[in-house]
């Protein structure tokens, strides 16, 4: 049995893009690529000083564009090395035919995704449409909203990933700015104590080594496609269990639940973070730091009486549905805020808002849904913009919704 | 020291005559390329030259599309898809994943070739950079272009491969415009070489010459570092003649000089086989259009078209610094007379 001794973790001021730097050290990684675009690059740069000052023993490739970053790093995990890269924005784009492919060929590459616009125009502030992108071809998601999470949570992507179950790719996503570059206390776990919660990369009998001569990613056609998508699909439902598993056992090991600093507020469901729910008639619904505003802006309205409460998606893929009927189905209406756009998309609305509308379609009650575009670009949601968008849920409790998609504080538009 | 290293390397792995070659094949029955497909010879040669302590990766095109069809996948070595632009990269991550689980002790330390091939879509074009990029590193890897001149799995499409002139679906011959391949061909091995001042080896080979060719790729793998080899591969569906003359093209094309056939070691120009006889002037360059006019995609050329290119090869004999190597000629002026 794992044995917590009396080691003491450290408390260390740092941001997010280093803090999945420092796990990835933790982790042990072999094979970094790299290639620079703001806001994910400071993971580049910190994983290039560990390397520099000896932290960390990995081959650091610097790639000549995302598509061959991600190739690199597809090809070193077939092989059998534990690879970090990332990317963000349009950088993630150019890349994006050979971070399909990690998904096909099961490589259980973890990557972050600094989010960020889409140009053009250019802009480097935060946007979730880059790593939703991947929402449909089998890659984990998981979106963290402070720099102790995306530490914890990359120790989890490596155990997830590349658990037997599983093989598949994993993209930690973390706002641009807001979050790669603020800093947080990160509370480090003791290394020695890693070796515990995350066994040794093994890819048994998928290894690619003359000792085990096999074909990796043939011509199929129709004769298998379907039958491999399936197989691809059912590791993405295998997911889910192994996820659970792995926060179970950070907690046993590290003797604290992923993502908190703090006992007092251990947050109970890895697949989402529930705030203020339970008796909660309106519930907001974000992913990543527009937490933030949502907590602060929810206890100034809970003070004025609005029975409000949060819902954060941290795992957007697998899509935590049975939690998201769970949490949701006793409220009048949901608030879906999307840093993310789809255009032309049923009622104009935004990606989360439609996979939230989805899961709780089943539902003989179901509560009333509406979307709320903001923060694109990295614009801030303020605290007003989130009472804001409490009261114009509140409003609908009993009455139908007249507007289901609200751009959050656009120029020129009545907000 | 070096050039003793070089020296000592080169002659341990070279094959002295054809009844010396290994009978193993680590390429072999299952596939479906066509008949009297070079391309195939190609990769039967690498995997031997290589042996079995090797990982190929494949970059789509008629290699992939054709050799790895489901459940009858023609390699004996592990074998693994990239994607047409991603060769440079895909050895690159291969070859620094072996390096660093051998550096770490989480597999045995033992010397694995890396190999990736790709065609001229994959490697002169859209993976052109990638392969730039493989030729910085110092890892253990090799990469050939297998040159069919086109994007054959497409149906025989232009590239910046295609020669001057010749049809493909991408390039007709109109009614207006009888040629529209205007673009000479790329000179993809002088470009590596000027611009990778790492690399140890590199050379162009033809599958028509079968020992020459085992010993560029045995040659390379055995200097090691970043290598690249550039093959010309005759291919009956996309030039258009009947498969039993695709030994005879890669002769003719090393004999009218249109294929020069050389290798690069450490930083010498080496020729082989015919083009080494015309370099030194024993032998006298065929003329180009016995080598043009017995392929289709030539058919449309009048004497002029002949005549052109027939010029383009002289001057990359008679004026070129290095002669069928190096577009460059010197300039008649002494620096100091400046
Ligand atoms: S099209 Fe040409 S290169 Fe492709 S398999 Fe046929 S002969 Fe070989």
């Amino acid at each position: 049995m794992t044995e917590v001794k009396k080691l003491v973790e450290k408390e260390v001021l740092m941001n997010g893009t280093q803090a999945v730097a420092h796990a990835a050290m933790y982790a042990d990684v072999d094979v970094v690529a790299a290639y620079p675009i703001r806001p994910y690059t400071e993971v580049m740069d910190t994983i290039s000083k560990l390397i520099a000052d000896g932290e960390l023993d990995a081959e650091f490739i610097v790639a000549e564009g995302e598509h061959g970053q991600f190739e690199t790093v597809k090809h070193a995990s077939l092989a059998g090395a534990r690879t970090l890269v990332g990317s963000s924005g349009v950088g993630w784009l150019y890349g994006m035919e050979a971070i399909v492919v990690t998904a096909t060929d099961r490589a259980p590459v973890v990557a972050i995704i600094g989010n960020r616009a889409l140009d053009d125009p250019g802009a480097y502030g935060v946007e979730h449409n880059d790593a939703l992108m991947v929402r449909d071809v089998g890659w984990l998601l998981v979106w963290v909203d402070t720099a102790q999470e995306a530490f914890d949570t990359t120790l989890i992507a490596y155990r997830v990933a590349e658990d037997q179950r599983v093989l598949l790719p994993l993209g930690i996503s973390m706002d641009g700015g807001f979050l790669t570059h603020s800093e947080q206390i990160v509370r480090l776990p003791p290394k020695e104590l890693v070796k515990n919660f995350l066994p040794p990369y093994n890819r048994g009998k998928y290894l690619v080594h003359p000792d085990n001569p096999i074909t990796v990613a043939p011509q199929v056609n129709e004769d298998w496609v379907m039958e491999i998508r399936r197989q691809h699909e059912e590791a993405m439902e295998r997911a889910r269990g192994v996820i659970v598993e792995a926060y179970e056992e950070f907690k046993k090991v590290f003797g604290r639940y992923p993502g908190s600093t703090n006992e007092l507020q251990m947050p109970e469901n890895p697949f989402v973070e529930p705030y203020m729910i339970d008796d909660a008639e309106v519930v907001l619904i974000g992913m990543g730091t527009v937490s933030k505003p949502m907590k602060v802006a929810i206890k100034n309205m809970r003070r004025q009486g609005y029975k409000v409460g949060m819902l954060r998606i941290r795992w957007f893929r697998p899509f935590p549905t049975q939690d998201v009927i769970k949490y949701l189905a006793n409220s009048r209406v949901v608030c879906v805020v999307d840093r993310d756009y789809s255009m032309g998309s049923p009622n104009r609305g935004g990606v989360v808002y439609h996979e939230i509308r989805s899961s709780l379609y089943d539902l003989d009650q179901r509560p009333r849904v509406i979307n709320f575009i903001g923060g694109l670009g990295g614009r801030e949601i303020t605290i007003q913009d989130v009472e804001k968008i409490t009261k114009i849920g509140y409003e609908h409790r009993d009455t139908p919704i007249t507007k289901p998609v609200y751009w959050v504080g656009v120029r020129g538009d009545p907000w | 020291m070096v050039e003793k290293e070089i020296e000592e390397k080169v002659y341990k792995s070279i094959i002295k005559t054809i009844k010396d070659t290994p009978l193993e094949e680590f390429y072999t029955s299952g596939h479906r390329t066509c008949q009297g497909c070079e391309s195939a010879l190609v990769m039967r040669f690498l995997a031997k030259a290589a042996g079995q302590r090797t990982i190929v990766i494949g970059a789509t095109g008629c290699m992939y599309v054709a050799n790895t069809t489901y459940y009858s996948t023609s390699w004996i070595v592990p074998w693994v898809h990239t994607q047409l632009g991603g060769s440079g990269a895909a050895a690159l991550g291969t070859a620094a994943a072996l390096r660093a689980l051998m550096r770490k002790g989480k597999i045995k330390q033992e010397p694995i070739n890396v190999i990736a091939f790709c065609g001229d879509l994959g490697c002169a074009d859209m993976g052109l950079s990638g392969v730039s990029n493989a030729m910085t590193y110092d890892y253990n890897l090799l990469i050939v272009l297998y040159d069919n001149e086109s994007s054959a799995n497409t149906d025989i499409q232009e590239t910046s491969m295609t020669p001057y002139g010749a049809q493909t679906s991408f390039s007709r011959p109109g009614k207006q415009r009888r040629i529209m391949k205007k673009r000479w061909k790329k000179s993809v091995v002088p470009m590596i070489i000027a611009g990778h001042r790492n690399i140890r080896y590199a050379a162009t080979m033809t599958p028509a010459y079968p020992l020459d060719s085992i010993n560029k790729i045995r040659k390379a793998l055995a200097i090691g570092g970043p290598t690249f080899i550039h093959s010309l591969d005759p291919c009956p569906k996309g030039w258009d003649y009947d498969p039993r003359f695709s030994h005879e093209l890669g002769v003719l094309a090393a004999e009218t000089g249109l294929w020069p056939l050389y290798e690069y070691i450490d930083g010498e120009i080496v020729y082989n086989e015919p083009t080494k006889s015309i370099v030194e002037g024993r032998m006298k360059r065929k003329p180009v259009k016995e080598y043009l006019e017995k392929q289709g995609r030539f058919s449309h050329f009048t004497e002029e078209d002949i005549e052109h290119v027939q010029r383009m090869v002289d001057e990359m004999y008679d004026e070129w610094e290095i002669p069928g190597v190096m577009p460059i000629k010197s300039l008649n002026v002494k620096i100091s007379d400046k």
